[in-house]
């Protein structure tokens, strides 16, 4: 590797670059004006409203005029960004260029031409390039890894059968939580922060309390390793209790605990096969959320968690269900907190907050959509909510699906696979966007920056890789892990990306 | 039913005696004794015959024996903590083992240029001339001497040919020509049977280097792209070199233990 250029050259580098950089955005300008014609246009949302009246632009128009235009249609108080789509492909310069891609019969000046507009966050995480730190403390492979929802800690869980706290401020080691008898599976933060969950491969659920590291209560009754944990989110709970975990094992059923009392409020035994993934959405907050699980058996199971009754069944795949992702699963990890800080006073405002996040999320991505991807090579996307066929079946990989994420606002999801390659696709239709390739290796886990613009992999090549989603590029390869990567997250608040490996190490990476 | 069998048809109608079960319970107590006595009294290709076939008996009683013993252990061993954690998603995969990743590239590069290798075997025995080449004689009255077989096993590039006879001083016999290795990983302790790429250095002499002659403590390259390695930042690794432990030559394959 070439020795890192000094403060000084990189500053010069920079500066050169951007100088670069405004040159060809000049060049570009002039480009455009050079380019003549007019096309009638609308702007349309996401979900076919129409905004604003049909406009008469000329073709020369680039993507900063039109976001201009729009803020001012839409009548924000402040400069808003957004991303837009002419027909299927994207407007990445001007309208000229996304006109010229357009299908012959289409490309008609006569017509009046759709752009569909996405918001984009208002922020912008910066991508990881460094690592800060190496955490040792573990003395057998890190096998999950996951962020607290205000970003302040993190958790870690291990083959060495304990659970480790680290605190972000210093990147420190904090708590030691023994206890599992086996290897650490699992770990989940309840969406307010508070507590924390682990299990694994000792048939038992350990419950700590994230501020102090000590034992809160085991839930015990799986038969078999448990596989999966999840919250039930923060706005659906009843009255003011505490949210319930849900956790599959492999002993095919999923219960349902409360964790306050340290009792399984219900069994939900219908699978043939171990589950593997469990889901708890923020839908139907009259029978307090619908919990979806999915396994070995195929397929994927709609529950009501107030009776224990199965609402419905999806069928579709042919092999093992891996993994299931929620369009709403960020928002639902992360409560009531949001990429600034924040402080509540009780479990009421935190609820308050949570449900405000919520609706404003499913606003965002229209509607809840659940991904599942499997053994079969092949993603189904459902609305499990509005019907119990699928909306679309994606099929590209050529090896198993392994994880599949989608991205913060919904715009999009991934999914990486054994066939070394990450793959994205449009969140709403599915649609197959564009294939990462890089990884010599499986690739393991994803993670999605807060503001949908970063991806970052972890694969069996030890190495974790920052992808670009604007530019579909690679946009930086962290090498550093002597071994496998086995799980990888993203602070919710940006600032850190945190993998956990084979060679028994927790890298933390920033800017 | 047939007429000869009789004696499950009393059976059947009168049943059996009253003592029955006392009776073949002792006589399979008194079983061993019978056939010590009978092994004692034998002689000759009846006494071989016999033994063989006892042997055969005893050996698989053992081996049930052992697999009940072991059924019984895994049972209690399933409690305990297994090392080599994996993540829940790769529970129930077939994994190749592997271990850690090898030491990195740059190392070994920098080890290729001192030409110093930590190598399992670090001394040789010298071998003579007379040991490595066999004199052929040409010629019409073969009283030209000046051609050489070589006797040790070699490795033969792919688009290596043939010098006209006139030019052709050294001859490798395609008999003892090899194109694959047995190698062993030390770490993951399991043997691999991978393609040779080249052969490094042969500690004898440049010239059986540059021969590609493998005797034993030879150093070859092999291609290791089969097992997946990668390095530190990455990238595959797609050949790695090896030291040759046995004698090629009179073993008949080449054994080498693989330098990480």
């Amino acid at each position: 590797m070439p020795p890192r250029p000094n403060k000084k050259r990189r500053v010069a580098d920079k500066k050169a670059a951007e100088e670069v950089v405004s040159k060809k955005l000049k060049a570009a300008a002039a480009d455009a004006l050079a380019i003549d014609g007019q096309a009638l246009v609308q702007f349309v949302d996401p979900e076919g409203k129409i905004a604003g009246p049909q406009l008469d632009v000329p073709l020369g128009t680039s993507k900063d005029q039109l976001g201009t235009l729009l803020n001012q249609l839409l009548e924000n108080s402040e400069e808003m960004p957004y991303s837009f789509h002419l027909e299927d492909t994207e407007i990445t310069s001007n309208l000229a260029a996304s006109f010229g891609k357009l299908s012959k019969g289409q490309q008609s000046t006569e017509r009046v031409l759709n752009i569909t507009y996405y918001p984009l966050a208002v922020f912008r995480v910066r991508p990881v390039t460094r690592c800060t730190s190496s955490l040792s403390g573990h003395i057998e492979a890190v096998l999950c890894v996951a962020f607290s929802p205000d970003s302040r800690q993190l958790a870690t869980g291990s083959g060495d059968s304990t659970v480790r706290l680290w605190d972000l401020n210093t990147e420190l080691p904090k708590h030691t939580c023994k206890g599992h008898l086996n290897w650490v599976l699992a770990v989940a933060w309840s969406p307010d922060g508070s507590r924390l969950t682990s299990a694994g491969m000792d048939k038992i659920v350990l419950v700590w309390c994230a501020q102090s590291g000590k034992n809160l209560g085991a839930l015990r009754g799986h038969t078999q390793p448990v596989t999966c944990l999840c919250w039930q989110p923060l706005h659906v709970t009843e009255g003011d209790s505490f949210p319930f975990l849900a956790t599959s094992s492999k002993d095919a059923a999923v219960r349902i605990w409360d964790t306050t009392a340290g009792t399984c409020v219900r069994s939900l035994t219908s699978h043939s096969q171990p589950v593997m993934q469990v889901r708890w959405s923020g839908e139907r907050p009259d029978i307090g959320g619908v919990i979806y699980s999915a396994g070995r058996d195929c397929v994927v199971k709609v529950w009501n968690p107030k009776d224990g009754s199965m609402l419905s069944e999806l069928k579709g795949h042919g092999h093992w269900v891996n993994t299931l992702a929620l369009n709403t699963d960020y928002v639902l990890r992360s409560g009531p907190f949001t990429h600034e800080p924040q402080k509540f006073k009780d479990l009421a405002e935190k609820k308050e907050a949570a449900k405000k996040r919520y609706d404003e999320a499913i606003q965002l991505c229209g509607g809840e959509r659940l991904l599942s991807g499997s053994d079969d090579f092949t993603l189904f996307l459902w609305r499990p909510v509005v019907s119990k066929t699928a909306v679309c079946r994606m099929t590209g990989h050529q090896k198993i699906v392994n994880q599949v994420a989608f991205s913060p606002d919904g715009r999009w999801f991934a999914s990486a696979s054994f066939d070394k390659s990450v793959r994205l696709w449009d969140g709403r239709t599915g649609k197959y966007v564009h294939a990462f390739r890089g990884h010599v290796g499986d690739v393991y886990q994803l993670a999605w920056s807060a503001d949908s613009r970063l991806l970052v992999s972890v694969s069996k090549d030890s190495t974790a890789k920052c992808w670009d989603i604007g530019q579909r590029k690679l946009l930086e390869d962290l090498p550093g892990h002597a071994d496998e990567v086995y799980a990888v997250d993203w602070s919710l608040d940006g600032s850190r990306v945190a993998t956990g490996s084979k060679d028994r190490l927790l890298k933390i990476w920033r800017h | 039913m047939p007429q000869n069998e009789y004696i499950k048809e009393s059976i059947k109608r009168f049943g059996r005696r009253f003592d029955h079960e006392e009776r073949m319970r002792k006589k399979k107590a008194r079983e061993p004794k019978k056939i010590a006595k009978t092994a004692r009294k034998l002689r000759g290709i009846k006494a071989k015959l016999f033994t063989k076939k006892r042997y055969s008996e005893k050996a698989t009683m053992k081996k049930t024996i052992k697999a009940h013993q072991e059924k019984d252990a895994k049972a209690k061993d399933a409690e305990e903590v297994k090392p080599g954690a994996v993540p829940a998603y790769l529970l129930d995969r077939e994994q190749v083992r592997r271990t850690k990743v090898l030491s990195n590239m740059i190392k070994q590069k920098r080890k290729e240029k001192a030409g110093k290798w930590q190598v399992p075997i670090p001394k040789v025995k010298a071998m003579t001339e007379d040991e490595m080449f066999k004199i052929l004689r040409s010629g019409k009255r073969k009283k030209k001497a000046w051609k050489r077989i070589v006797n040790k096993v070699s490795f033969v590039g792919d688009n290596f040919t043939r010098k006209p006879p006139k030019f052709e001083r050294y001859i490798r016999p395609s008999a003892l020509r090899f194109k694959k290795a047995h190698v062993t990983h030390p770490e993951l302790k399991m043997t691999f049977n991978l393609e040779i790429v080249s052969v490094k250095k042969n500690p004898q002499s440049a010239l059986y280097t540059n021969l590609g002659v493998i005797t034993k403590g030879t150093i070859i390259e092999v291609n290791v792209s089969e097992l997946g390695l990668v390095t530190q930042t990455g990238k595959v690794i797609f050949a790695k070199y090896a030291q040759v432990t046995n004698n090629p030559d009179i073993d008949g394959c080449i054994n080498s233990l693989l330098l990480v």
